[in-house]
């Protein structure tokens, strides 16, 4: 069996196995529906609300994705700034660690306060918050970590400091930077569901999860689990493909 | 101070200390040495001496305490890019290929040369280290020897007058060094380079160098001075020949002088 083949399958197979684990455990211990939907429930709830899932789950997508470019934004500059100087690193690491701490579903409502009917904004804002932390800091340890011979190779003809960032701090940081954005991705993921869920406000799938919940829905809410899990392995992917095309020369061959 | 009229690399009184939390540390200690043009000099002396340091200064990265440092007599303050350098680390850049990296200081010092002439002569050079047919692999995909070859080429692609060699071959096994020997004295024949080649290895240096400067323990000043009196085209039989086990018995001595485990002698200190 050919490699691509087999990367494709295994995934898939394992994935049919678990459904009808799933669904033997449901069946066996005849559960209702209220304590735990069973896999075949969950396709007719997809199938009713088909519509909606397009639509908030776009808007999910959506905001989850402008929150983790804006975290790129930030977390690259950050780690900049704390990469090149050490004063910066000084002083920002503990104001960084601590907003860190504070459990983001206290900072919802305080934002959705804060802006009062902005709703994508909000959203897109907490997706930021949650996920801006990990870049910074793999981006400055990169940068603060570069053996000074790699600098110098390049110094000791006379370039800038810009050119030296550009050919080699920068590429170099790169794979850290990728281990980084998939934790981000997925933590920017998380905050959008929290504004979502925390503070309703008719738009996502966290509404939709809502929705469920106040009709007594039980396939719903779960089939709306399924469909965050899928948007979940959707963008974690797109990050791993990202990785391939500009950071795939630190992945080593087996040999 | 006169200056030689054919001095490449010349070094003036030159004090340096670093600035640790316990005070200055006093690295080199009103060191003089001159180096001519197209010559090969190796700097040898214990460990920790200040050997980097005097590399460092010599590319410009550092400016000394005191004293001068000059490159064809003209002074040293900032880094020149007709100088070239290779470290014991090869410090290939991984996401480049093999001829990429080679042309890299091309880019930084001649940004206007087309790249098919940059292409050419990059790969000239890794020819004449015989890396030919791996232009194209990543480093990660080469041996230790391989990636020296590869550094060694990429630190005098631009031509430059200068080259500062930090034990570049310190990390080989005794045979792959052996081997670059041989690369280094083929690339010496080819290419009009000035050179100064930290080691820690006597034989290296004799079998490479035409002078050798033992430097004393740090704070290092220049204990001794040796002209290495062998043909230019030395194979690697002649460090087996009694003129050159001779001449690395008299720096073995030097450097056992310098650790402090030898008494000077008269002779030394002439």
């Amino acid at each position: 069996m050919n490699a691509q083949l087999r990367g494709f399958l295994v995934p898939v197979v394992a994935i049919v196995i678990f459904l009808a684990f799933w669904e033997w455990l449901v069946w066996v211990n005849q559960w209702p529906n209220y304590k735990m939907a069973s896999p075949s429930d969950l396709w007719p709830a997809f199938w009713k609300f088909k519509e909606l899932f397009l639509i908030y789950g776009w808007q999910t997508l959506w905001r989850t994705v402008v929150g983790l470019l804006l975290a790129v934004v930030f977390g690259t500059l950050l780690g900049m700034v704390m990469g090149f100087s050490r004063v910066a690193r000084e002083a920002l690491y503990p104001i960084l660690v601590g907003f860190n701490a504070i459990p983001k579903a206290t900072v919802v409502p305080v934002i959705a306060l804060m802006f009062v009917g902005a709703d994508n904004m909000n959203t897109v804002l907490i997706a930021f918050m949650i996920s801006f932390f990990p870049i910074a800091v793999s981006v400055s340890i990169g940068l603060s970590t570069l053996e000074p011979e790699y600098r110098d190779i390049l110094r000791a003809l006379g370039a800038s400091r810009m050119t030296i960032f550009w050919k080699i701090a920068l590429p170099k940081t790169l794979p850290e930077f990728f281990g980084a954005l998939k934790v981000a991705v997925t933590l920017a993921f998380i905050g959008t569901n929290l504004m979502e869920i925390v503070e309703p406000h008719g738009k996502g799938l966290g509404h939709l999860f809502d929705s469920g919940k106040i009709n007594a829905d039980y396939p719903l809410m779960f089939a709306v689990l399924i469909a965050l899990a899928a948007l979940g392995i959707l963008l974690f992917y797109g990050v791993v493909l990202l990785e391939r095309i500009f950071a795939g020369w630190a992945e080593r061959g087996q040999t | 101070m006169s200056t030689p009229s054919d001095a490449q690399i010349e070094l003036r009184e030159v004090t340096h200390a670093y600035k640790t939390d316990a005070g200055p540390l006093p690295v080199l200690d009103n060191l003089s040495l001159t180096v001519r043009e197209g010559a090969f000099c190796a700097v040898v002396g214990p460990s920790g001496c200040g050997k980097s340091t005097l590399t460092r200064l010599i590319a410009g990265l550092m400016r000394p305490d005191e004293g001068q440092v000059w490159l064809h007599r003209e002074l040293v303050t900032s880094p020149k890019p007709t100088v070239g350098m290779a470290f014991q680390n090869p410090v290939l850049l991984e996401w480049r290929t093999i001829l990429k990296n080679v042309m890299l200081p091309l880019e930084i010092v001649a940004p206007s040369m087309p790249m098919a002439q940059r292409e050419e002569r990059a790969r000239h050079l890794l020819h004449l280290v015989g890396l030919e047919g791996f232009e194209d692999k990543r480093p990660s995909e080469l041996s230790g020897g391989m990636r020296q070859r590869a550094s060694l080429c990429r630190s005098i692609v631009h031509k430059p007058e200068v080259l500062i060699l930090d034990e570049p071959f310190g990390a080989l096994d005794a045979f792959t060094r052996e081997d670059l020997w041989q690369t280094m004295h083929n690339l010496r024949a080819e290419e009009p380079f000035t050179c100064v080649l930290i080691t820690h290895d006597l034989r290296e240096s004799v079998y490479l160098a035409d002078e050798i400067a033992v430097l004393s323990a740090r704070p290092a000043r220049l204990q001794y001075l040796m002209e290495v009196d062998l043909p230019k085209d030395r194979p690697l039989d002649v460090l087996y020949e009694p003129k050159a086990v001779e001449m690395l018995a008299e720096l073995r001595h030097q450097i056992q002088i310098a650790q402090g485990r030898a008494a000077p002698d008269a002779e030394a200190a002439a």
